[in-house]
């Protein structure tokens, strides 16, 4: 009876091992089937609304959209974005806000994306960029609107 | 020296188990007193990823205050962002659309295979089989997929807001989830055949880290973990919300009770979610996905409870406000907590090798534990 009972474990165990080695032995002579993709050499295909880093569009004539209203600013939960406005006089002779620097801390940033979705001009967006690592940490607080750059035309 | 330090005045061995050991995937410490190798007592030590989300939470606006959720139970985050949202809507007593409500409820479905996927690749691990590690994580990357496309990011997702949900569906979301629904259903049986046959996977699991229905329920255990005691706690049937109370699937119960009855009542949760999503996946309705709100919200005083079911077990987020547009305080009743509080109970008397099967089907995030 315990001998029985005996063969019968061992029967078991080399059964069940062997259904998971089946398994295993199909992969492995299955090489097609494997769908590791090697980071650096093959860059992964992201989708357009990943979520990266946030960035400022400009056009061709280095305008972007941002009125320096601060409504990300307030959106933001960790402090990431600070908008420094100026008092810029336009044509007519008219003193308006306008941005002077839009500080963007992207070691802070946790790309929850309520700032862009705040945003009442669409002045700001989520790139796709994600390998953010640098050398210095000081290269992380960046600058948003470029040098020289205007808000455009008609976007109050 | 060394000995005088390590046992206590009955000659037992105390041991800490972590706060960096591989087998708790993350920061729990376990001080473990052991008489040979059986053990006679676990003490867990919190506070190594406290981030006092509480606490933060009221300097945020109640549009804000949800991103931070993610990083609780970071395997269910759609589910926490789901909880703070059904709170902040009855305080604003809003009507959700009924497109969005379809979405949240796939996504949480979806978010709870990825979840239990994981945790089945981990606890195989843990207990020495690496390869279903691998096999887990290649399914579980389908769905990932799904929710980068749609929801712009994998982990942390930040897609349920309150009032619907931050974006449309993708236009490929139904196609891709049916592919995968498709897939997973033919591959859910490799997973049976490489650990829940395995004889070595069964003689470590069954029998090891009892605890009987009442304990459970004292203990509060919810999830995955009271259902493999037989304790009936799916907040999904018993207070139904979104679109739960419609849809037809059963509440998975293991009388077991034993480490073995909760990885059961995983598996077959799986299925039964996939069941939930296929009811749902073609008649998603058309219209908005998000309902109107004010720019600011502000909630009515009064204070506010809403419960979901994470991947886990009950979630609970219970707002007080005074009427501003902050909470005046946040209090999150989180299933890992509560299910960790019972592991003393389930691993006295037996050896430290089995505390990782035990451990293991817990299904413990430790951010989740600590906030």
């Amino acid at each position: 009876m315990f001998l029985k009972e005996y063969f019968k474990t061992v029967y078991q165990t080399i059964s069940s091992l062997l259904t998971g080695m089946r398994l295993t032995g199909y992969y492995f002579t299955h090489t097609k089937e494997i769908i590791t993709q090697q980071y650096p050499e093959t860059k992964p295909v992201l989708a357009d609304r990943f979520r990266g880093e946030v960035i400022m569009p400009h056009n061709e004539t280095n305008e972007h959209r941002c009125t320096g209203c601060t409504a990300c600013e307030l959106a933001c939960p960790n402090g990431t974005i600070k908008i420094v406005t100026k008092n810029e006089i336009n044509a007519e002779g008219k003193k308006k806000k306008a941005i002077d620097t839009f500080v963007y801390r992207l070691e802070l940033c946790t790309m929850c994306n309520l700032c862009v979705q705040a945003c009442p001009s669409d002045a700001i967006i989520m790139s796709n960029a994600f390998e953010h690592s640098v050398y210095d940490r000081r290269l992380l607080t960046k600058v948003l609107n470029k040098p020289g750059s205007k808000i455009m035309e008609g976007v109050e | 020296m060394l000995e005088e330090l390590g046992t206590n005045d009955q000659g037992d061995m105390i041991i800490n188990v972590g706060p960096q050991h591989p087998s708790t995937h993350g920061v729990l410490h376990l001080v473990i007193t052991l008489h040979g190798e059986t053990v006679k007592k676990v003490e867990p030590h919190l506070g190594y990823i406290h981030r006092s989300i509480e606490k933060m939470s009221e300097s945020l606006s109640y549009r804000q205050f949800s991103y931070v959720t993610s990083r609780m139970d970071y395997l269910s985050s759609h589910i926490n962002n789901h909880a703070c949202a059904l709170a902040v809507e009855k305080g604003l007593q809003l009507e959700i659309p009924g497109r969005a409500q379809y979405i949240r409820v796939i996504l949480d479905e979806l978010t709870r295979i990825a979840s239990h996927q994981l945790w089945w690749g981990a606890l195989a691990m843990d207990l020495g089989a690496f390869t279903p590690f691998f096999y887990s994580f290649r399914e579980r990357e389908m769905i990932n997929e799904v929710m980068e496309e749609t929801c712009g990011a994998r982990l942390t997702m930040n897609y349920i807001v309150p009032g619907g949900v931050m974006f449309d569906l993708h236009p490929d979301f139904q196609k891709k989830v049916k592919i995968f629904l498709a897939e997973f259903k033919s591959k859910i049986h490799e997973y049976n055949e490489l650990v829940t046959g395995n004889i070595i996977f069964q003689n470590r699991t069954k029998g090891v880290g009892y605890i009987s229905k009442e304990n459970a329920i004292s203990y509060g255990m919810t999830g995955p973990s009271g259902r493999g005691s037989g304790f009936k706690c799916d907040v999904r049937k018993l207070h139904p919300y979104e679109l739960y109370d419609q849809l037809k699937f059963e509440e998975i119960t293991e009388e077991g009770g034993d480490a073995f009855a909760r990885y059961m009542v995983r598996i077959r949760e799986m299925e039964q979610s996939m069941n939930i999503i296929e009811q749902l996946i073609d008649n998603i309705p058309e219209g908005d996905f998000q309902a109107k709100t004010k720019a600011v919200l502000k909630l009515p005083k009064g204070d506010f409870y809403s419960r979901v079911e994470t991947a886990r077990g009950e979630l609970g987020v219970y707002i007080v406000s005074e009427g501003g547009t902050t909470p005046y305080r946040i209090k999150y009743r989180s299933p890992g907590f509560s299910n960790l509080s019972a592991l003393n109970d389930l691993a006295v008397g037996g050896k430290l090798g089995d505390l990782m099967a035990t451990m293991g089907t817990l299904d413990l995030v430790i951010p989740d534990i600590d906030r």
